[in-house]
């Protein structure tokens, strides 16, 4: 069998990639290298809807995130995924930063971003009065938002599949080779053949793209720390607060998170090993340092986990969409780091004009179902939602997660559903049992046991995520 | 023979130093009671500890059952029972005292399961 | 909706302990939730013994400590409902919970008891750097896995906190045949009883470094080490002392942090120390009619202790039901002094007709102190202690005929003299 389209990659612009594709009669697959879903960069970001005054007018990345941001909310109903439009600030602390506030307004009206305001120290600390004292001022945004971003990545995934593509996971692509207009993609798990393939693979685009000879694709990692507060401090802010922007990107912003916890970070470090998600000491220092700065009652004391993001930075500064010098056929989707996330509803459409003019002939999908069944969250039902569910599937009144209120029935869902969880980190990811104040310390063994008992597995078969990431050795007896 | 010890019989946890040959006791000194001097010669005599692990279950719900000894046995022998422990596997329903196996090695203590299974 | 005269929040020690004494003070319509599938709480994974040596003169597991309370209670009517969380209580004792064959329960109660134990403090609270590997756990999802489920979480083990599960962990991997290769400890003593160190490290010579840290974890999918490092007076990691050790496994035994999410949620007044709720000598909050016990309460050393300060709350809770409680109570609060870091209870009724015994924990090691109670700046008692640890509680006692002496303005002070 001959796909249409094989998409590498299933962060959220391989996943939404899909999806887009999903609305044409073509036959597409989503190959992702790991276990699961939204591992790359895709699950470790800021969650920020940009409303795209950052980027420099005329770029690819100032044109697909004003139209992305503008797309999300409708597109996260759709998917039923947490989006909020909670608007951003950026904060100025003294009257040079004012400058650069103004660079930026002028800027975001020349990208044709709507609702920008330049606030007073009086208005942004009416707005915000948790803030620093010595703020100057801040650009206000009104369409920017909050969203989380593996959830859009999952949701798009299922969606994808529901609507008929083939999601292949641990197929990590390492070799690839074109005969006869098509592409045949080997990994260590077989082989597929495409006659298009998205290079969505994004740190590892570069790699992919080397594979049929193309070196264009120019990337430098750089790692982000972050930490997670308790929902306890989690409405400090309202805004999502950004400081003046730097060379090395937005510098560390203070924002609630969809899921009402506070998110402080991120460090902006170029490293070289693509595998390195360690946070660190100096990281965590860089993070304490600035983050008061903002907000001077952030304290990581309140913080229940850290992470490390990598974003590939591209050389060139804009996103890289479109089709290989070496090989037309081979679609590039690279170098998307911020705003990335938020660009990525409309980086789908443009990478799926492009095959599409590239095909001629394609017809729609009059099956084609963009909308994602609701997914039961006890702790979002009412008592009375919660009743009929119970009635309906009794493992919906057994909790699993206490901090999060995480039930054994969403966790059986989400192991069940199309492109569904494999692995602790995957269950972690689709539910949030395990995300809450005791990561998982209570949980995490049920939920080693459900997945073990739903895959037909042993216990010790299950891993954190996928690999060689085992939680369990051998039986004691 | 000269061996330095932590005193465990009340928790100020008294360091106690024991001289001692193949056959005697010389001296035991840093301890602050009697209770302490007990203790130390006890160590250097005939240690022994109490030992908790679990069993393995045959046919019943859980996968093992936890168990005790039911009264300390030779410190040197811990690794020795903990062969005889894991080598068992005992059938479905266990009862709690229930013994699991009779003294164990000959030390004179049973193994006895802790829980229900 | 159903009507309970008493709710217990909770089926370990506290809540099994608390609902016997409220049955045996007149009590008849009782219900014990527990969100487990049995009675006994963490009990029933503490397979070591050392339990009961204080309350039942014997020495015994974690589960034959629990098994003699579950005996009791079914031998009496108390009901109970066990894989049964409890979502929420509301201001007029309202209890919300849910199971998989009840569904929604809405129980209308008299008076609750509140006691849901304390969970362990995660890696995130701790900074430490490095990978988010597999292998990294607390040491009680450990002792879950290794006692109740019989798989071995680790075969190399680092172990960072040196509090009894710590310690107990340790003895217990050795015995399965994992290596255990150090202990860490972040402060300059270990917070364990001494019997431990001895009997759990010592026994199989594993070392116990004090004032050492875990710095970073390595490893990208299972872990394969941890660099740990000294730390200074301030408890600042010392980078020249930065050492690598090899393993595949770390247990995290960093304290325990009582579970107070209802609590707070009820509007209960907590103590910024215990991070529990702020109660009188009869464990009773200042939510009236809502009592607090165990580990929820404050941590406690000895589950012997839980199951004494248990009976106080179903006791305070089967007076209040019976309306027996005083009306107008009135409430002397009491001060930590020197080197005591919080007091349980916060604060006492001086219209209690029984004496009061006030629970603390000293702030660090102390030899040779004295452990001094005063009240309206009178010395009531002075004793001589040879050695004070924040491992252990300690207690002091108002004897009744102080009490009938105080009034609204009098004060408490319990402190350590050196």
């Amino acid at each position: 069998m001959c796909y249409d389209v094989a998409v590498i990659g299933a962060g959220v612009i391989g996943a939404l990639t899909a999806r887009e594709l999903s609305k044409y009669n073509l036959k597409t697959v989503l190959a992702e290298a790991t276990n699961d879903v939204a591992m790359g960069a895709s699950k470790a970001n800021s969650g920020i809807v940009h409303a795209g005054f950052d980027a420099k007018p005329g770029t690819l990345k100032a044109q697909l995130n004003v139209k992305g941001c503008a797309m999300m909310k409708e597109l996260c109903e759709k998917l039923s995924v947490p989006y909020k439009n909670n608007g951003s600030l950026v904060v100025a602390f003294s009257e040079e930063e004012m400058d650069t506030i103004k660079d930026l307004y002028d800027r975001g009206i020349a990208n044709g971003v709507p609702g920008l305001s330049i606030l007073s120290k009086e208005e942004l600390k009416a707005l915000e009065p948790n803030l620093a004292d010595d703020v100057a001022g801040a650009l206000r945004a009104e369409s920017a938002g909050i969203v989380c971003p593996y959830e859009l990545t999952i949701a798009a995934t299922e969606n994808a599949v529901v609507n008929g593509v083939d999601f292949v996971r641990n197929f990590r692509v390492k070799e690839i080779s074109f005969a006869d207009g098509v592409f045949t993609l080997k990994s260590d798990a077989g082989e597929l053949k495409a006659k298009y393939i998205v290079d969505a693979a994004g740190a590892h685009s570069d790699e992919v793209a080397k594979l049929i000879g193309d070196s264009c694709v120019n990337l430098v990692m750089r790692r982000g720390e972050y930490f997670i507060l308790d929902k306890a401090v989690g409405d400090m802010v309202s805004h999502t607060i950004f400081q003046c922007p730097t060379k090395m990107g937005k510098g560390i912003l203070v924002s609630p998170t969809v899921d009402g916890n506070l998110l402080i970070g991120p460090t902006a470090e170029d490293i070289e090993d693509k595998f390195d998600k360690s946070t660190t000491a100096n990281g965590f220092k860089t993070i304490k340092t600035f983050s008061v700065k903002s907000c001077p009652a952030v304290s990581v004391r309140n913080a229940i986990t850290s992470f490390t993001g990598l974003r590939a930075h591209p050389v060139n500064d804009d996103f890289i969409l479109g089709p290989s010098k070496v090989n037309p056929q081979f679609i590039h989707a690279s170098g998307i780091e911020s705003p990335g996330l938020t660009s990525a509803p409309a980086i789908a459409e443009y990478l799926v004009d492009i095959i599409r003019n590239a095909m001629g002939d394609v017809t729609e999908n009059e099956s084609f179902n963009g909308t994602r069944e609701d997914v039961f969250r006890f702790r979002h039902a009412t008592d009375e939602e919660r009743a009929e569910a119970i009635a309906k599937n009794p493992a919906y009144g057994r909790i699993v997660c206490r901090c999060e209120t995480i039930t054994e029935g969403e966790i059986i869902d989400a192991i069940k559903a199309p492109a569904g969880a494999r692995d602790v980190d995957g269950v972690k990811r689709r539910t949030r049992a395990g995300m809450g104040r005791c990561q998982g310390g209570f949980c995490g063994s049920k939920v080693v046991e459900i997945l073990a008992r739903e895959l037909g597995t042993e216990i010790n078969e299950i891993t954190k995520f996928g690999a060689a990431s085992n939680i369990l050795f051998d039986k004691t007896k | 023979m000269k061996r330095d010890l932590t005193c465990v019989a009340c928790p100020l946890g008294c360091p106690i130093t024991v001289e001692y040959t193949d056959t005697e006791i010389i001296s035991v000194t840093g301890n602050t009671c009697k209770r302490g001097e007990a203790y130390a010669k006890t160590e250097i005599t005939n240690p022994t500890r109490s030992l908790t692990s679990s069993v393995k279950v045959c046919g019943g719900v859980l996968p093992v059952v936890p168990v005790k000894s039911d009264k300390p046995v030779p410190k040197d022998m811990l690794f020795d029972c903990m062969k005889e422990i894991n080598s068992v596997c005992v059938k479905a329903p266990v009862k709690i005292g229930q013994v699991i196996i009779e003294n164990i090695l000959g030390t004179g203590a049973n193994i006895v399961a802790t829980n229900n299974d | 909706m159903l009507n309970y005269d008493l709710v217990v929040v909770g089926g370990g020690p506290a809540g099994m302990a608390a609902a016997l004494k409220a049955r045996e003070c007149g009590i008849e319509s009782i219900i014990v939730l527990e969100r487990a599938e049995t009675l006994g709480g963490i009990l029933e994974q503490c397979i070591h013994t050392g339990f009961g040596l204080h309350y039942f003169g014997e020495e015994l597991s974690g589960p034959e400590y629990a098994a003699k309370f579950i005996a009791q209670i079914e031998k009496t009517d108390i009901v109970v409902k066990t894989d049964t969380m409890v979502l929420d209580i509301s201001d007029n004792n309202l209890v919300t919970a849910v199971n998989k064959n009840d569904g929604l329960l809405k129980i209308q109660a008299k008076a609750i008891v509140l006691a849901m134990g304390c969970r362990e403090r995660p890696r995130g609270a701790l900074e430490i750097a490095g990978t988010r590997a597999s292998g990294i756990m607390t040491a009680g999802t450990a002792q879950k896995y290794v006692n109740l489920d019989g798989y071995m979480p680790g075969k190399k083990v680092v172990i960072l906190g040196s509090g009894d599960i710590g310690l107990i962990m340790a003895r217990r991997m050795t015995l399965e045949g994992a290596e255990v290769k150090v202990v860490c400890e972040l402060m300059p003593y270990s917070g364990g009883l001494t019997r431990n160190i001895v009997q759990c490290l010592d026994d199989f010579g594993i070392p116990l470094r004090l004032s050492t840290t875990v710095v970073e974890t390595h490893g990208k999918e299972r872990l394969e080490g941890v660099t740990i490092a000294k730390v200074d007076e301030n408890l600042q990691p010392i980078d020249s002392t930065r050492e690598y050790i090899e393993c595949d496994t770390l247990m995290l035994s960093v304290g325990l942090i009582p579970e107070n999410e209802l609590t707070k949620n009820v509007g209960i007044g907590i103590d910024r120390i215990t991070s529990g709720a702020v109660v009188d000598e009869m464990r009773q909050t200042d939510h009236k009619g809502i009592f607090a016990c165990g580990n929820v309460l404050h941590v406690h050393d000895l589950v012997d202790y839980v199951t004494l300060e248990a009976q106080l709350a179903g006791k305070g809770a089967a007076d209040y039901i019976l309306g027996n409680s005083d009306e107008n109570p009135c409430y002397v609060n009491g001060t930590t002094g020197n080197g005591v870091r919080y007091l349980v209870p916060q604060r006492v009724n001086i219209n209690n007709k029984d004496d009061v015994k006030i629970y603390f924990r000293v702030g660090r090691v102390f030899k040779n102190a004295k452990v001094v109670l005063e009240v309206d700046g009178n010395v009531i008692s002075s004793k001589k202690k040879v050695k004070l640890a924040p491992g252990e509680m300690e207690n002091v006692v108002i004897p009744a005929a102080v009490l009938s002496s105080m009034t609204a303005d009098s004060s408490i002070v319990v402190r350590v003299e050196e």
